[in-house]
């Protein structure tokens, strides 16, 4: 009632209803309320349903410390505002789920648990990948189910006598998972890519003939080089190819076959490194120029690590007694040892490294394991029948040696004074379950692990050697010798009008000589 | 940037995709670890840094980091994940030295490595000579020098996820919600977690338009030779970021959430060939 009066008393002045006070704050209060609703951002924003927003969002979630993070709520609303949503994009899931959905599915035998249908090469890769862990190595259990389903599907399609989880390599785009498989001599195969090389070396031919035809009418010089004979590659099952390897690139994509090697391939893999992108039909630019694409590289890659890095506990392998003694390549077969009972674990994380042997040949510098001589591809060819006993011996190239099968991994090269391969102990607390494993300091990535009868190697990494210096890419050839000068192609000099002058003098006087001589020779004659 | 100790268990195995794992042994040693080291040392947060592959013994790695996480950063170092040393950080000289080093580490701390430094003395003219110098270098020291590198050259976070208080202090933004799909694969969208390099020299205009309390830092793209290699795991559902330069060195993201994280787990030696390998 009071307020009332009081507002009468003031009449003239157009009051709202209140206080005086009460007035003037109301009409602040309008006015600042007026101001926040018109001020507005580019966007349309504005500030008084941003502080709405800002604050209901702050009474809604209720965080601690409010009054600190008070800022990035604003931010956050602001932002939230602007963001468009995206969808988010379904084809990558779909296509991965539709990709791995046939690895779930159950094959159509499966259903009888009797000894022969549950018989198959697929080795108990969760196990391994169990004692893996405890060495600290692997890929997860979950990728490492998925690789076993994606595994026995590859060996549900095909025969094989044995498989096995090769490993891992980290590509740039893509991952390459590799399964090692020893299988029977598949032969239409092995025709199908002989075919292929015998086609190349035709068209070869017939260039040769095309010359040899051309040379008849006007024979331009033919070079006399010879280009060295290419070293033959190993037949599939033997040596290099012993194995034969395919790739995937998820679990659940289709398996690719990668091709035998040559020993091109293989030295020339020595001379470059480049990395993996994922993709096989990749061309690798690199000097020397590679011969193949990065499906050889890779293969190529692979047979160097197998080659350095299979290793298995020492007596796993013997020898057969039953074989010959002396073979020219040193044995090149091994097979299982029944006596083997499990190395102890003291053998096998011994310092000098003499519990575990390698089992799959070295690399020779040539490409192949097992020499070949190139004079005897040549001899074919030409037929050097007086050639000397001497000169042959000096000619014949040496044969190149590598160490013999199962040669202990402490007779392994070090490295810049360190040793090749590191073997530890997988538990320092509880030794009564742990497990050996050895690591190979020449290619990061390589390892093996050993407890009792059980024992793998494995290889998760990026593909390339440990490299003590920097990378130097091979030089260019050194130019072939040019023709030496010599006079008989030098252009001689013109002479000059003095030289010619002498010439004529000196000519002359013996002419003069000469004349008379005929002169008088004709005067003799015509008498 | 490390896996924090609180999301340890979960997130150390999103990098089994990149081959790092760990023995449940030393899961168990770390986890412990972690969380006596905080307190020990009064750190506000602590990370599992990773792993150096040693001749002999592993290195396992720890960052405690302050309340300024950019700056305030210190390593220890342990063999076993229990006994655990402060690594003192890196002097010029050994970071100098460490460049020219060769060699694995050997696991033993106190190991001594023989650096040659070659030097041109008077050069172009008739005395030009090249001089050795031979400086010994602690393992420990190149150690050291060794994860700072790493640091400045491989380690990354996402956009968004630290911001840059006005007390100049770096620090995990709250709400950041994660990359989207399509974003975490592109490389504009990762820091190098270092202090900005390349950011000072771009004009100051282009420099106006960002957004100064987020991007504060440089982005990976810019890096020559681009050594990064971005996949997807898991259909869209994880992120993998490999460094090329620093092999051994991951980097997960979820997209759409909060978790990220980084490992190295190798050798310890720079990749000094990747100009060609690419």
């Amino acid at each position: 009632m009071s307020t009332a009066q009081y507002q009468n008393y003031n009449g003239d002045q157009r009051q709202r209803i209140g206080t005086p006070d009460g007035g003037e704050m109301e009409k602040h209060f309008n006015d600042a309320k007026s101001y926040i609703l018109s001020t507005t951002s580019k966007n349309g924003v504005n500030l008084y349903n941003h502080l709405v927003k800002c604050v209901s969002r702050l009474l809604t979630e209720q965080p601690r410390d409010s009054a600190v993070i008070f800022e990035d709520i604003s931010k956050s609303t602001r932002s939230q505002e602007e963001k468009k949503e995206d969808e988010p994009n379904p084809e990558a899931e779909q296509i991965l789920n539709e990709e791995q959905k046939p690895l779930f599915e159950k094959g159509e035998n499966t259903d009888d648990l009797d000894e022969e249908a549950l018989q198959s090469p697929l080795p108990h890769i969760l196990e391994q990948a169990y004692y893996f862990e405890q060495a600290g190595i692997g890929l997860g259990r979950d990728e490492t189910y998925q690789i076993w389903l994606a595994l026995k599907q590859l060996v549900d399609k095909s025969q094989f006598e044995k498989l096995r989880f090769w490993g891992k390599i980290l590509g740039t785009e893509k991952n390459y998972y590799v399964a090692e498989v020893e299988q029977n001599a598949d032969d239409e195969v092995e025709e199908e890519e002989e075919n292929e090389e015998n086609n190349e070396n035709e068209d070869g031919k017939d260039l040769d003939d095309d010359e040899e035809g051309e040379g008849d009418e006007d024979p331009l010089p033919k070079s006399t080089f010879k280009s060295p004979p290419t070293v033959p590659k190993e037949e599939r099952g033997t040596g290099v190819n012993k194995y034969t390897y395919y790739v995937c690139n998820r679990p659940g994509a289709p398996w690719v076959r990668l091709p035998t090697i040559t020993p091109a391939h293989i030295s020339l893999a020595r001379q470059i490194k480049v990395y993996f992108t994922g993709d096989l039909t990749r061309e690798i630019k690199s000097y020397p120029a590679y011969p193949g694409t990065e499906k050889h590289y890779l293969r190529a890659q692979i047979a160097r690590i197998s080659a350095t890095t299979q290793v298995s506990p020492n007596g796993r392998f013997k020898f057969s007694d039953e074989e010959e003694e002396e073979e020219e390549g040193g044995r090149t077969n091994y097979e299982d040892n029944e006596d083997f009972t499990g190395a102890p674990l003291s053998e096998l994380t011994d310092e000098e490294l003499n519990g575990w042997v390698h089992h799959v040949l070295h690399i020779l510098p040539q490409g192949r394991t097992k020499w070949w001589n190139p004079k005897e591809g040549e001899e074919e060819e030409e037929q050097e029948e007086e050639e000397d006993e001497d000169a042959k011996a000096e000619n014949e190239p040496q044969p190149e040696q590598g160490p013999p099968l199962l040669t202990p991994v402490g007779a392994d090269a070090d490295i810049h004074h360190t040793k090749a391969w590191t073997a530890k102990i997988s538990s320092n607390l509880i030794p009564q379950y742990a497990c050996a494993f050895i690591r190979s300091n020449l290619w990061p990535g390589a390892y093996a692990f050993a407890r009792g009868m059980i024992w793998e190697n494995i290889y998760i990494g990026c593909g390339h050697k440990y490299a003590t210096s920097d990378y130097k890419p091979e030089l260019p050839p050194l130019p072939a010798t040019e023709y030496n000068d010599g006079p008989e192609i030098l252009e001689a000099d013109d002479p000059t009008a003095e030289d010619e002058e002498k010439a004529r003098a000196a000519a002359e006087q013996p002419e003069e000589a000469e004349e008379e001589e005929e002169q008088e020779e004709n005067e003799d004659e015509e008498d | 940037m490390g896996i924090e100790a609180k999301d340890f268990t979960l997130d150390v195995d999103l990098l089994a995709f990149s081959g790092i794992v760990f023995s449940p042994e030393q899961r168990a040693s770390l986890q412990t670890s972690l969380i006596l080291l905080k307190d020990q040392y009064k750190f506000k947060t602590i990370h599992l840094w990773g792993k150096i592959l040693g001749i002999t013994e592993d290195y396992f790695i720890i960052q405690g980091r302050q309340k300024d996480e950019l700056k305030e950063r210190q390593f220890l170092y342990s063999k076993d994940c229990i006994n655990w040393n402060m690594l003192t950080p890196a002097d010029d000289e050994a970071k100098e030295l460490t460049l020219l080093c060769s060699g694995r580490f050997t696991g033993d701390p106190s190991h001594e490595f023989e650096v040659t430094k070659y030097s041109i003395t008077n050069e172009n003219t008739e005395e030009e000579n090249v001089e050795e110098n031979k400086s010994q270098l602690r393992e420990e020291d190149r150690l050291a020098a060794t994860l700072w590198k790493i640091e400045q050259d491989a380690l990354i976070i996402p956009r968004g996820s630290y911001v840059l208080q006005p007390n100049g202090d770096v620090e995990r933004n709250r709400t950041f919600e994660g990359l989207t799909v399509a974003e975490s694969g592109k490389l504009p969208n990762y820091f190098h977690f270092r202090e900005p390099i390349h950011l000072q020299q771009k004009s100051l205009i282009h420099r106006s338009a960002l957004d100064k309390s987020l991007h504060f830092l440089d982005t990976i793209d810019e890096d020559i030779p681009k050594g990064w290699s971005v996949q997807y795991e898991r259909g869209s559902g994880l992120v993998q970021i490999r460094s090329l330069k620093w092999l051994g060195m991951a980097f997960f993201h979820v997209p759409e959430t909060n978790r990220f994280g980084s490992l190295y787990c190798g050798v310890g030696e720079e990749n000094k060939d990747l100009p060609f390998m690419i």
